[in-house]
């Protein structure tokens, strides 16, 4: 019999193996294909091809021809398949429509700079803008109305507010509960916590929501006695009873994993068991525990009904004990309404986009620098 | 140095019998249960002080388990239940007074597998002093070099103190874990049979090492290497099943046995 490779020596093995390749090729592809979509949509914001302004100069259709195809189509805000599709005509009686909703915006805009301005416009997005009716210059999300205002930073503000409150409580909370389940508790208790703190992670969110919309708020302001009953601490605090399973879990498994070699090298020496978890065990453990709270924060950030549920008015504070909408939320409430194509419906998705390029950068920090931990820990470096 | 003392006054009562001869721990009728299995049996023997006494046996005879019990690292395993005593320096180890860090701190251990912490050369040998409350920085530093030589470690790693532990051999990393174990000066060295995972040079290293701690430390070392306990220890154990059959001075054990199973045992006929 000859010397045989590849698929002819075991063909089973051989195909079992290109099909777990498929499998794992395929969840690639799905997260790229996922962000290809939602990049694509969010584009026109990004070349500045959306138009927000409500007051234009109206052209009479008699005067379509003077028009090249290009202007009017950015005029009637088509897509090019979709002038394509059209004959003259339709072209014209497009034009009328468009000349009636002109003609129909409420006098006061009329001069009010703020209507012939396009607020997709990066400078709208990013920087405070001071709005007619206002006396300075602000952040304001307010999609809806007859000039819509898309400033993000609140948002991004609000995000961030809540996922490092929620972070904050949940990291050392859940990393101390790590400890004391893998390092301290003894075999009867550690079979009692572990498997009811895994089991916070079952709870579905909009559980965990209504819970803090309805009880933990009331509890939280009569402890701290702040104004707002909703804001972004209580909803921190909410998202970190999300987390926390998703951190322990991990963090468990880091610490448990460190040799017991270790352990017992320090007890030997005369380490108290807290002492030996703390100095010996947890530091072995560093990348796990990082990687765990990283984790944690890619959780936090995407966790959408918690935050929905307990506050979602966008305002512009760094206090905690304001509200706070996050951008999760803002896509979630909002999509339904946006217009398919319109301005609000792009600028969800740069936002939806800017959360996926958000989480992929914190991950690839996250692992640069657990890599770093296991390099260092490993006398590499 | 003086004999342990659990609680101090004990020291004195000692030296008073205190030759080199004299017994440091005293084992009386000890008998050990992992739940239901009886892993030790009535074990009675005393040994002494700054020599090295060797534990040889087959797998499974019980003289990890019983060298465990000189530092109460067994305490860790669930289901483990004592009969008898142990007295280090006249005083039982298993009342209920006994600090178990300060006895691990007076009665060192040095593993079958090297463990060095995954911290710098520096940090493994100080952590233990650190334990201990030695902040001062050059007490620290002293107390590193004075161990490290001793561990004849000194002139191999003195240019890389502060580099991780993991990038030394297998040899220096268990010559380190001793340095880190007598670095805060115990009197007893538990050693579980620590060249067994070394090629034989640096096994040699060891054992010379073991012979230069002995004069200053009493040693009770585990090993499957016969050859090993007769070149370093004074005195020899040799257990079966749980039972202790022999014990005296090494050069008997070896040469001129008493029972028939210590004889088979070191010439090789079983174990």
């Amino acid at each position: 019999m000859g010397i045989h490779r590849g698929h002819r020596a075991r063909p089973l093995e051989w195909l079992a193996e290109k099909f777990i390749f498929l499998v794992s090729l395929s969840t690639i592809l799905m997260v790229f294909l996922i962000f290809l979509f939602v990049a694509r949509e969010a584009l026109p914001i990004f070349f500045g091809e959306t138009d927000t302004a409500l007051v234009q100069t109206v052209i009479p259709p008699d005067e379509a021809d003077k028009l090249s195809p290009a202007q009017l189509q950015k005029y009637l805000e088509l897509t090019p398949e979709q002038f394509a599709s059209m004959d003259k005509d339709s072209l014209k009686a497009l034009m009328e429509v468009k000349q009636e909703a002109l003609d129909e915006i409420p006098e006061k805009f009329r001069n009010d700079p703020d209507a012939r301005a396009n607020t997709t416009d990066w400078h709208y997005l990013l920087l405070p803008h001071q709005w007619s009716d206002y006396d300075k210059p602000e952040y304001i999300w307010q999609p809806v109305g007859q000039i819509q205002k898309y400033n993000i930073v609140p948002l991004l503000v609000g995000t961030l507010k809540v996922t490092l409150i929620g972070l904050l409580f949940a990291v050392p909370l859940a990393v101390g509960a790590a400890i004391y389940v893998s390092q301290l508790a003894r075999p009867r208790v550690r079979e009692i916590v572990k498997p009811t703190i895994e089991l916070l992670s079952g709870i579905p969110s909009v559980v965990v929501g209504f819970f803090a919309l309805l009880i933990m708020a009331t509890v939280l302001q009569k402890l701290f006695g702040y104004q707002t009953r909703l804001n972004a601490f209580v909803a921190g605090i909410a998202l970190g009873f999300a987390v926390i399973p998703v951190i322990f879990s991990i963090a468990e498994d880091a610490l448990t994993s460190v040799p017991r070699a270790y352990t017992q090298a320090a007890l030997a020496l005369g380490a108290s068991r807290w002492q030996t978890a703390w100095q010996i065990v947890l530091p072995a453990a560093l990348p796990g525990v990082f990687a765990a709270a990283v984790l944690g924060f890619g959780r936090a950030i995407g966790e959408t009904m918690i935050v929905l549920m307990v506050c979602s008015a966008s305002v512009m504070s760094w206090n905690i004990f304001d509200s706070a909408r996050s951008i999760t939320t803002t896509i979630a409430a909002e999509m339904a309404e946006a217009v398919s194509g319109g301005p609000h419906y792009r600028i969800l998705f740069m936002l939806g986009a800017l959360l996926f390029a958000a989480t992929f950068v914190s991950n690839m920090i996250g692992g640069a620098v657990i890599e770093r931990f296991k390099l260092k820990l490993e006398g590499k470096r | 140095m003086a004999a342990i003392s659990i609680p101090r006054v004990a020291v004195d009562d000692n030296k008073a019998t205190g030759s080199s001869g004299a017994s440091l721990i005293e084992i009386e009728q000890l008998s050990l249960y992992y739940g239901a299995s009886k892993a030790l049996k009535n074990i009675s023997l005393n040994l002494g002080e700054k020599i090295v006494t060797a534990f040889i046996g087959p797998s499974g005879c019980g003289k990890s388990t019983l060298l465990r019990c000189f530092n109460r690292m067994n305490d860790l395993i669930d289901n483990v239940r004592i009969e008898g005593a142990i007295k280090i320096g006249g005083h039982d180890i298993y009342t209920k007074d006994v600090d178990v860090i300060e006895l691990r701190k007076r009665v060192g251990m040095v593993f079958q597998k090297s463990n060095p912490f995954p911290k710098s050369i520096y940090e493994n040998v100080a952590y233990g002093l650190r334990l201990h409350g030695v902040k001062n920085k050059s007490a620290l530093d002293e107390a590193v070099e004075k161990s490290l030589h001793q561990s004849a470690l000194w002139d191999e790693v003195k240019d890389r103190l502060h580099a991780s532990a993991l990038g030394l051999s297998g040899g220096q990393q268990q010559r380190l874990c001793i340095a880190r174990a007598i670095a805060i000066k115990p009197e007893i060295i538990l050693m579980d049979e620590p060249a067994s995972a070394l090629d034989p040079i640096a096994t040699t290293r060891i054992e010379e090492l073991i012979l230069n701690l002995k004069k200053d430390f009493t040693i009770v070392i585990v090993t499957h290497n016969m050859q090993q306990a007769a070149r370093i220890s004074d005195q020899t154990a040799f257990f079966y099943i749980g039972e202790l059959v022999e014990f005296g001075p090494t050069a008997k054990i070896f040469t001129n046995p008493a029972q028939k199973r210590t004889e088979d045992y070191v010439t090789g006929r079983f174990g």
